[in-house]
């Protein structure tokens, strides 16, 4: 990384620990915060964020790899997950993620070569009622089909 | 996404109530009333293990400490559970009032809602009606105009973890740590959130807890059975023609419920999501409630052509991912039980090695440090002995890839 | 360890810490629980485990260990209390009402054994290739359960590489079971923080940041982990292959020296209870082995008290005399290499205050290559030097590459305690039956000064025996009775002692006129110094003196990485706890009252070896070029 780059994400770690609290406590809204904006958090944020709660590198590492949504190595652009859980099994999911793994030429847990859309598994999303659904980031989307579900990620930048 | 404000009906839960009601009344009653008025409703917890709210409220409010918490659980993880969803965000009213009754009642000046990653995509609508709550003086200083009423609530989200709706799992999130429960003694009640006296609650107890103040314990005891008080919001999913949401009061039987959401053949009904159980057919007239199945109310329908292996072994690779993998029964018993799942698919068993996995998973559910690992054998066991005839008997077993 | 709950240990890792009453005796002091249908009183809040312990009643336990902080996570340890649907960990339940425990019901024993499968079913290796054979506390569980065949299998293909990246401990994860010992040793007992469990589920394992392997992280190599570990998952580098060879190598001059720790501590791995000092038995036993000389440590250790000590009052005198500001005060002692390592990496801004002086190990090794090398007429290419030490940072010391100032590595192999036990029992002797025999010349014997720097605090009072004569020109024993000096002794964490010199100062030394020409300046003084074991206890102090609080004012502090000092060093044997600690020190002490030559400036090998060899004196030229070393400032982050 340039000292530029390294820098700049010191400078915007530091804003989210001045906005969350340099507490332990605050350690999840942080790492929540560079997730959002990187898509996963650098060993360098790791050590940022260890230095400015006070706390090991290695605990920052330990409770990102705790959690599905947090990421320690480089994710695309867009992470999209697709719920494999027992509804969203039954009703559908498995030609879903056919067709997607298909569209986008790479399978779940890989990035395509652009670095648009990461493609993971995630167990249930809460939508049993509206399977299968998947996360586009954030946003969720349920009643999917093969063309849909194809449709949704094609329109994501 | 979902539509907008569904009519709901519903006895409890889903009748009629309007924002700042239940927090108004409490210009009229004290503490001692709120308490007095849940021990009268018989309510209790809603997220699945069911223990008296007004037990949790009175040791939380009864600890001596400079501070104490309100903890919404809205990190709803079971498979197949759903109706915190639809509770914040077509009632979230419901949700809030509720804290704002159980920070009056336990003597809390900050209410934290935990709120799962996956429903991320509420935030900016929840963080809204908060401001709104600010504005109208249902939410910070002197709150409805009670004197020294001081109550703010904060959301934070989860990051996906299904073990962090476990209790003290979630306080150790909210820490910021990695999600694992607390070895119990001793209680949140005590030492919750940072080392302070919480209650931690669910939403739909909290939504329950917004009626009970209005309208009354004796009003909610109504509904239900003698031990089952009240309503119970039911997730239904799987196969049926009306999967949702539904209130119906405890007490209800499998069939009645199937009828309603319109499911037809109907092999089998797992009851409390992947953690709870599986009924067969005979089983179907079996009730609803504390005295029969108790359940955080998570309704799965397996029609005639499921194969209930593969539903099987779609709950233990949800275990063996969302274990926290700190005690052994969990971390290593899940993946022997997954590994005997595969092993049936294939019909590469023992019955003699089958029937010691069942074994095993009784012990996980005595010995697991908490109610992850000791409710996950749960469907193991149950699926296993409701439908032994369709998989060791029927050729599925053995033969189970056909 | 006095303080179990550390603010670092995670929430979910302790109990619940019910404060034990003063007077149990009192009413509502104690309260009366059965345990297997005896009635028995125990004081409100202890655990179960303590009730069963105190009352002659076996729970097996694994992720419990005396030093560390409650975890609950092995679940072994599980027994019924009435009235609980599930099993209880014995070790997390405070006794806080009248309950009724069974420890050996049918639905424990199957639990127990349940959970033994479970383990078996993923550690990886044959005890038989295990160095922990014999001293496992899996192994031993599962032979306690008469476990006789793997009801969940057993794998067989390790599924983990080991990392044998640094000089002084080996990861083995697939030998893991996950008590979180290690975990909580690293992170709440030494405050380092390498090792925390990563990932979720069936994947969680220990690891370090980013799965760097150790020696790219900040492990100090303490080896504490080491030690408290209950498999062989984590063990220390051992060389002692490479020392064969050279001993079978004629053309090979192989000397050893040994620390006094692994001599007060070795006697346990030849099965005798803790607090046996073994000196003059394994001196009998490395000639055996084919040891070409074999030397005392203490030595060193005095030779170090002259060269640190002058080093203090160096500092002082430029401090006080002349007024130099620049002058980096307290000192700090700089023998042990984990507390080096830890102040380079975290407290990089006062690696001025380190003493430059060696540790007694790296001065004996630079003296090997020349002044030995010289007077036995042999060539210093075939020296070979080892060290037998209760340290597995010994390792990484003595390959630190600026150790080289003989003009070859200095100290070849470092050898823990355990490691020299193994090669003691390989050459077929068993230690015990040995006749005693003395060291060898040149060097012969040392001073109990050099003794004591086995236990913490123990360099602190060898400085003071020195430095009090040295000044005041009085006998120690007139003010510290048979020269015990107490303020400094004990396991407490951190220390602190104030010492008057007095009014009256003596002359200076010859060995020192060259340095400073009276002690006129030290009139009415008052030596402010501290002793602090483990780096956690370091830590406070450390950030005490950033603080500019009233560590800050001392004038010299006494720093050890590990618990109790080098009696408690990763590589001393397993297990260990305080009683073992408290044991070994014991030893030390007693040794120490026993000899004749108890301070470090009456040991003549040392002061000849300034008349003959190192003839500018302490601190002098050719002192510095030999005896003293620099520090790198190191600092947390990780590249």
């Amino acid at each position: 990384m340039l000292v530029a780059e390294k820098n700049s994400l010191t400078e915007e770690i530091e804003k989210m620990v001045e906005k969350h609290g340099a507490t332990r406590a605050a350690l999840m809204p942080v790492l929540q915060d560079i997730q959002r904006n990187h898509k996963y958090v650098s060993e360098f944020a790791q050590q940022e964020v260890a230095r400015l709660l006070n706390i090991h590198p290695v605990e920052v590492y330990s409770v990102i790899t705790f959690y599905s949504f947090l990421n320690s190595e480089p994710r695309g652009r867009n992470i999209v997950r697709l719920c494999q859980t027992i509804t969203c099994d039954l009703i559908g999911k498995e030609i879903v993620a056919k067709a997607i793994e298909r569209e986008l030429g790479v399978k779940f847990g890989e990035t395509t070569k652009d670095n648009r859309i990461t493609l993971e598994f995630a167990n249930c999303l809460g939508m049993c009622d509206q399977g299968p659904a998947m996360l586009v980031n954030d946003k969720v989307y349920t009643k999917l089909t093969p063309e849909k579900a194809v449709e949704i990620l094609n329109k994501v930048k | 996404m979902e539509n907008k404000k569904i009519k709901r009906e519903g006895a409890v839960i889903f009748s009629e109530y309007k924002r700042g009601d239940s927090i108004n009344k409490l210009k009229e009653i004290s503490r001692d009333d709120v308490l007095f008025e849940l021990k009268e409703s018989g309510l209790k917890g809603r997220g699945g293990a069911g223990f008296p709210t007004s037990t949790k409220w009175m040791l939380t409010a009864a600890a001596k400490s400079d501070k104490k918490y309100i903890i919404c659980n809205a990190d709803e993880g079971e498979p197949g559970t759903f109706k915190d969803r639809v509770l914040l965000t077509d009632y979230p009213e419901l949700v809030f009032d509720g804290m704002v009754v159980g920070g009056f009642t336990i003597g809390a000046k900050e209410g934290i809602v935990y709120l799962r990653g996956e429903y991320e995509y509420m935030l900016a609508d929840l963080e809204l009606y908060l401001n709104n709550m600010r504005k109208d003086n249902l939410l910070g200083n002197n709150i409805a105009g009670i004197d020294g009423f001081n109550f703010d609530i904060r959301i934070q989200l989860g990051s996906g973890a299904y073990v962090c709706g476990e209790e003290t799992a979630l306080i150790e999130s909210l820490e910021g740590h990695r999600g694992e429960a607390r070895n119990r003694p001793p209680f949140p009640v005590n030492t919750g959130f940072m080392g302070h006296p919480t209650s931690v609650n669910n939403v739909e107890t909290l939504s329950a807890v917004t009626h009970i103040v209005l309208k009354g314990g004796s009003w909610f005891r109504q509904y239900g059975t003698n031990k089952s008080t009240g309503s119970k919001l039911f997730s239904v999913s799987g196969d049926c023609e009306k999967p949702g949401v539904y209130e119906l009061p405890w007490g209800t039987t499998i069939s009645e419920l199937l009828e309603k959401v319109e499911a037809k053949d109907t092999k089998a009904v797992q009851v409390g999501g992947a953690s709870g159980i599986c009924l067969n057919k005979e089983q179907f007239s079996r009730t609803l409630g504390y005295e029969d199945i108790a359940t955080g109310g998570s309704i799965i329908v397996f029609n005639k052509d499921r194969d209930m292996i593969h539903v099987l072994k779609n709950f233990m690779e949800f275990f063996v991912e969302e274990s926290c993998g700190q005690c052994t029964p969990c971390r290593i018993g899940n993946t022997k039980l997954l590994e005997g799942v595969e092993m049936i698919e294939k019909g590469e068993f023992t019955f003699r090695y089958i029937n010691e996995l069942k074994e095993l998973g009784k012990t996980m559910q005595v010995a697991s440090k908490c109610g992850l690992g000791q409710s996950s054998p749960n469907s193991f066991i149950s699926i296993l002995n409701n439908f032994s005839e369709e998989i060791f008997n029927q050729g599925n077993g053995g033969t189970n890839g056909k | 360890m006095e303080n179990k709950d550390t603010s670092r240990a995670p929430v979910s890792q302790k109990s619940h810490v019910v404060e034990k009453p003063e007077h149990p005796e009192y009413i509502g002091g104690s309260i009366s629980v059965e345990i297997n249908e005896k009635k028995v009183s125990v004081p409100l809040g202890t655990t179960i485990l303590e009730a069963c312990r105190e009352n002659k009643i076996h729970i097996p336990t694994l992720c419990h260990h005396d030093d560390l902080c409650v975890s609950g996570v092995c679940r072994i340890c599980l027994v019924e209390v009435e009235g609980m649907r599930t099993l209880q960990a014995s070790c997390a339940f405070p006794i806080t009402a009248p309950i009724k425990i069974k420890t050996t019901t049918q639905a424990v024993r199957k639990a127990r054994r349940h959970i033994i499968d479970l383990m078996l079913s993923e550690h990886c290796g044959e005890c038989y290739a295990c160095v922990r054979n014999n001293n496992c506390e899996l192994q031993s569980l599962a032979k306690e359960y008469g476990v006789d065949s793997f009801t969940f299998g057993h794998i067989s293909e390790p599924r983990y590489e080991i990392d044998n990246s640094s000089f002084s401990i080996i990861r083995n994860s697939d030998k893991c079971i996950l008590c979180k010992r290690c975990v909580r040793t690293c992170i709440d007992l030494q405050e380092v923080g390498v090792l925390e469990s990563v990932n979720r589920g069936d994947k969680t394992m220990i690891s370090t940041f980013m799965d760097k392997p150790l020696s790219d992280v900040i492990c100090i190599n303490c080896g504490q982990c080491i030690n408290r570990c209950p498999t062989g998952a984590l063990q220390a580098n051992d060389p002692s292959d490479q020392i064969w060879r050279d001993i079978e190598d004629p053309a090979k001059h192989v000397v050893i020296q040994t620390a006094p720790s692994p001599r007060a501590a070795i006697g346990e791995e030849f099965g005798l209870p803790a607090g046996h000092s073994m000196t003059k038995e394994l001196n009998t036993a490395l000639k055996r082995i084919g040891f070409d000389g074999v030397f005392d440590t203490n030595t060193t250790a005095d030779l170090t008290i002259f060269e640190e000590g002058t080093e203090l009052i160096l500092r002082l005198y430029k401090a006080l005399v002349e007024k130099d500001e620049s002058v980096a005060l307290p000192q700090f002692t700089s023998c042990s290499p984990g507390w080096v390592k830890y102040l380079e990496h975290f407290y990089p801004e006062y690696t001025d205050n380190l003493s430059t002086a060696k540790s007694p190990q790296q001065m004996f090794g630079a003296l090997f290559k020349t002044f030995y090398a010289d007077k036995i007429g042999v060539d210093p290419k075939d020296i070979v030097s080892v060290a037998v030490m209760p340290c597995s940072a010994k390792k990484f010391e003595c390959n630190r590459p600026e150790m080289d100032d003989s003009g070859w590595k200095d100290v070849d192999y470092g050898l823990t305690t355990r490691e020299m036990a193994k090669m003691i029992k390989e050459a077929g002797i068993h230690l015990p039956e040995m006749p005693p025999s003395n060291f060898d010349s040149p060097f012969g014997e040392a001073s109990g000064a050099g003794l004591i720097f086995g236990a913490t605090g123990g360099v602190m009072e060898a400085a003071i025996r020195s430095v009090v004569e040295f000044v005041t020109g009085n006998k120690i024993e007139d003010i510290f009775e048979k020269a015990n000096v107490i303020p400094v002794r004990g396991f407490e964490g951190i220390k602190y002692a104030e010492l008057p010199l007095g009014d009256v100062v003596g002359p200076v030394p010859g060995i020192l006129q060259k340095l400073v020409p009276n002690w006129d300046w030290l009139k009415g003084a008052t030596l402010k110094v501290a002793v602090v074991h483990g780096t956690a206890n370091a830590k406070k102090v450390m950030d005490d003196i950033k603080a500019g609080g009233k560590f800050s004012q001392c004038h010299f502090i006494e720093f050890m990485a590990c618990p109790g000092g080098c009696i408690g060093g990763g590589g001393q044997p397993i297990p260990t706890n305080e009683e073992i600690r408290m044991k070994r020190v014991e030893a030390i002490y007693a040794e120490d009252e026993s000899l004749e030559m108890r301070k470090a400036h009456d040991n003549p090998n040392v002061v000849r070896l300034y008349e003959e060899f190192l003839t500018d004196g302490p601190c002098g030229h050719l002192s510095h070029k030999l005896l003293h070393t620099e520090y790198t400032k190191r600092g947390k982050y990780i590249a």
